[in-house]
């Protein structure tokens, strides 16, 4: 079985949704890229974008509807914009040249490194597991599940999440307004 | 009835006096009337409660016994207990100890007028008198352990009472220290029986006792056990302590150095006399380790000069006999001579301290003289204690001392019953020494002196009725009713045997005699004799030179092994410590050039470690499959 | 044919380059971003999980949904200690900042 076979066998074997999601996949895997190696910050924030649209996408093909439109309505939406008034706020200088790498080589390098190896002993043990793969067919849980059950048996942490918030909310407030001489 | 009840109640024997010492510590030591008060009203309840006590138990033919107890506190493996135990052997202490504590507290009110410590002194007092009282009436060898100390410290306050002296001050020290050897062979006694039995209460371990048969084992912790007694009852070795005790008030030493609390130990025989006769190793040192006490001690009063000495030594001597009869088996005989031995021993001591009160604190005997005219009451009551302790017939101490060497004899001890009765014969002697010296001498030092107060002198004549009289409960005469209750371990007794009894009389007087002859009529030169033999005077004077070989042997052995450790402490535990220390700082100071402040690099650090604790997993799994 | 393994190879590629810019970049908003690229690759996790394994609980999206809270106060208060930080030293370079060095 040579090269062209297998290729051949991946290629009649594919459905459509399977082509879909190597394209989104693909989609958000170099704009995340494109997110670590830009060096304008400004390019890096639009890469982010795309990413996050990308993993919405991976969300709706994962008959998770409600997810996909929270996720682009808080990250592509409320975050994106978070990081880029933050990236206005701090920079006082031409965009270009603002992403850059750190000075030391070595750093680069053994973040790489850990990067990779990170990934090669996370697939390893993906690709090794027995994963119980249930066979049963469920639609789009809708956004009435997810509600019924935040406000049901999940309303201790709901509640929790919200005090969470606010409590950040006024931290960031506080933070990012100063101490005001006197 | 009315009895029961007094036996349910009889923990308000020992409570009353610990009330009072509560009671003087924290409310009344300001008025010194009113505390003597307190603590002589508390030590007469108790007295009358003992009395009642006694009655009840001695009701019944074969004695009441009464027991009861409480958990005091309770964890896995371990439960301690508190208690109350009443049978004969408890009533007949509780009887003399509360008859001479009483006593003595109503004496020293005349004994320690004037004395600015006196809320103290009656506090203690009282404290002693609550905690030998409780020590009495104990259940079990835990409870009897912490009354046995109490009245450990109650000795050490009291000795110390005069603590403005050095001698006073060194005295309750060597007292305590020379205390804790003997109790710390006691107390592991005490742990062995908790670990191998696991029960401290005399009832449960006589039970458990029966049934053991390593008598290895039993020999071993009747020997760790007699430890508190050596050091309490100052049995040789830690005998030093006792004469030096002489130090605190002659109240204190008549009560607490030659009543009661020194036969603590005897009593603590007694009532553990069911473990030490499943040995007979035990019994055979206890019988020699008294034996030669006796002797011993009976040597040196020869010799000395000063009245109490002689009378500590006295003591020491008759606490070896007591010893010398638990270990021969005649355990009665040795409660029995316990008793008479209080109240005459007692009687001696407070009428040395009603001399010494009048001779203002002398206590040479060569310094008195004829004093038997100015204080007829003491003399001829002192001289009733001489002969109960020579053990001239019909005096108490002639019945129980008969009974001790009687009982030797009989168990075919006669190497003990010839030391015994060597011992009576120097007893007698020495006692008249002192007595021709002190109180028909010729010297004229006591002119001035006068019979101390009445409140003094009751007290005397009491005990000298009692010594008189007591020694009848254990005569053959009434059949000895005093062992016949005492003994709860089967029969004691030995047949009365008349020769004996003859032999023994014939002995003390003797002894008197000896010293009529040579003190009174100086047919003999003492002098002459003491220049003769100055070696052996010297010897003995110097109490065998023990207090010099323990001086010598903490010198050298003690102070030495204490350098070895100081050097050893400073240089290798030091050592160790600052070399821990520094290396900690050293490598604090190199390791911190890896902190850098970069929040990455801490970053870097923490994944680097889940990638490999990842990578040791996944390789720990396929090893697994392979 | 596309299966779990593949949505969970994804996570971890992104969860891989997020990892790798969070340890490499210089600029302090870079790796804010970083981190949020991590934790939408968790997210992805979950998703795909319940999908698969548990499908119809709706506790993966559950989950998600308090992962994405904990992710907007995170920003938020991130970016705002960026913005404190810069008005002290006025850069967002992380070679800068070395408060915590010996």
């Amino acid at each position: 079985m040579n090269l062209n076979d297998v290729v051949a066998a991946f290629v009649t074997g594919l459905t459509l949704s399977d082509v879909v999601f190597i394209v989104i996949a693909g989609i958000t895997v170099l704009s995340a890229l494109g997110v670590v190696l830009a060096r304008n910050i400004v390019h890096s924030a639009v890469f982010l974008v795309i990413t996050f649209l990308g993993v919405a996408a991976v969300y709706f093909q994962l008959n998770a509807g409600f997810l996909g439109l929270v996720q682009i309505m808080v990250y592509a939406g409320a975050i994106s914009v978070l990081m880029i008034f933050a990236i206005m706020l701090v920079m006082d200088v031409e965009p270009q040249e603002t992403n850059l790498f750190n000075k030391s080589v070595p750093t680069i390098l053994t973040g790489g490194y850990v990067g990779v190896l990170f990934f090669a002993g996370m697939t390893g043990a993906i690709a090794f597991t027995k994963w119980p793969v249930s066979s049963v067919k469920a639609g789009d849980a809708g956004a009435d599940l997810l509600a019924g059950l935040m406000l049901g048996k999940y309303v201790v942490p709901f509640e929790v999440a919200a005090i969470l918030l606010l409590v950040a909310v006024v931290g960031a407030i506080i933070l990012a307004r100063g101490v005001e001489d006197k | 009835m009315i009895l029961q009840n007094v036996l349910e109640n009889a923990w308000i024997i020992p409570f009353l006096p610990f009330l009072a010492f509560a009671l003087i510590g924290l409310i009344f030591h300001r008025w010194p009337k009113f505390s003597t008060a307190v603590s002589i009203l508390s030590i007469a309840a108790s007295f009358v409660f003992s009395v009642m006590v006694a009655m009840t138990v001695f009701s019944t033919a074969e004695g009441t016994v009464y027991e009861a107890g409480t958990r005091w506190l309770s964890m896995p493996g371990l439960q301690v207990d508190m208690g109350l135990l009443i049978d004969p052997l408890t009533a007949v202490m509780l009887l003399v100890v509360t008859t001479i504590a009483l006593l003595v507290q109503i004496y020293s009110i005349g004994y320690m007028h004037g004395d600015p410590g006196i809320a103290s002194y009656y506090a203690y007092q009282s404290l002693f008198a609550g905690s030998m009282l409780g020590l009495v009436v104990s259940n079990n060898f835990g409870q009897i352990f912490v009354f046995w100390e109490l009245v450990g410290i109650c000795s050490y306050f009291l000795i110390g009472f005069w603590f403005g002296r050095n001698s006073a001050k060194e005295a309750a020290k060597k007292a305590f220290i020379t205390n804790r050897v003997g109790d710390f062979g006691f107390l592991l006694g005490i742990l062995f029986l908790q670990i191998i039995f696991g029960t401290l209460n005399f009832n449960g371990l006589a039970v458990e006792i029966a049934n053991y048969t390593n008598t290895g084992v039993l020999s071993m912790i009747s020997i760790l056990l007699f430890f508190g007694p050596i050091g309490k009852s100052a049995q040789f070795p830690l005998h030093v302590w006792l004469p030096d005790a002489m130090e605190g008030p002659t109240p204190v030493s008549a009560l607490i150095h030659a009543a009661t609390m020194v036969a603590a130990g005897v009593y603590l025989i007694a009532r553990a006399i069911f473990i030490f006769n499943t040995s007979a190793e035990a019994l055979m040192v206890i019988a020699v380790v008294g034996g030669f006490t006796a002797l011993f001690a009976a040597t040196i009063a020869i010799v000395q000069n000063d009245i109490k000495r002689i009378l500590a030594f006295s003591t020491l001597s008759q606490l070896g006999y007591m010893v010398m009869a638990m270990g021969v088996g005649v355990m009665t005989a040795g409660m029995f001579h316990l008793m008479t031995h209080a109240f005459f021993k007692s009687l001696l001591f407070l009428g040395a301290g009603s001399v010494i009160h009048a001779m203002h604190d002398e206590q040479d005997i060569w310094k008195m003289g004829n004093l038997s005219k100015k204080m007829p009451i003491t003399t001829w009551t002192f001289v009733i204690g001489a002969l109960a302790l020579s053990g001239i017939p019909p005096l108490s101490g002639f019945w129980s001392k008969d009974e001790i060497l009687l009982g030797a004899f009989a168990s075919g001890h006669m190497g003990l019953y010839v030391l015994g009765s060597f011992v009576a014969f120097l007893t007698a002697f020495y006692m008249f020494r002192l007595i021709f010296v002190a109180f028909f001498g010729s010297n004229t030092a006591g002119e001035h002196a006068h019979e101390s107060p009445s409140v003094m002198t009751w007290p005397l004549i009491i005990l000298a009725v009692i010594s008189v009289f007591a020694g009848f409960v254990g005569s053959p005469l009434m059949n000895n009713a005093f062992g016949h209750y005492i003994t709860y371990v089967g029969a004691q007794h030995h047949e009365a045997s008349v020769s004996i009894m003859i032999v023994s009389a014939i002995i003390a007087l003797a002894g008197i005699v000896l010293a009529y002859l040579v003190y009174q009529r100086k047919l003999v030169d003492y002098e002459a004799v003491k220049e003769r033999f100055s070696g052996v005077y010297n010897l003995l004077y110097n109490k065998y030179y023990i207090d010099e070989f323990y001086a010598l042997l903490i010198k050298y052995f003690v102070d030495g092994t204490a350098k070895v450790m100081e050097w050893f402490d400073l240089h290798v535990i030091n050592g160790i410590v600052n070399g821990i220390a520094i290396f900690t700082g050293r490598a604090g100071t190199a390791l911190k050039y890896t902190e850098n402040g970069q929040v990455q690099t801490y970053a870097l650090y923490m994944f680097a470690g889940i990638v490999v604790l990842l990578i040791s997993a996944l390789c720990a799994v396929f090893t697994a499959i392979a | 044919m596309i299966g779990l393994s593949h949505y969970l190879v994804l996570g971890t590629m992104l969860f891989s380059i997020g990892l790798f810019g969070v340890l490499s970049k210089r600029n302090a908003i870079a790796v804010l971003m970083c981190v949020e690229l991590m934790l939408n690759a968790v997210n992805i996790n979950f998703v795909a999980i319940e999908k698969f394994i548990t499908p119809g609980t709706g506790l993966g999206q559950l989950f998600a949904i308090f992962v994405i809270v904990v992710a907007a106060a995170e920003v938020a208060v991130g970016l705002a200690l960026v913005i404190s930080i810069y008005r002290q030293k006025k850069s967002v370079n992380l070679n800068d900042f070395n408060l915590l060095k010996w």
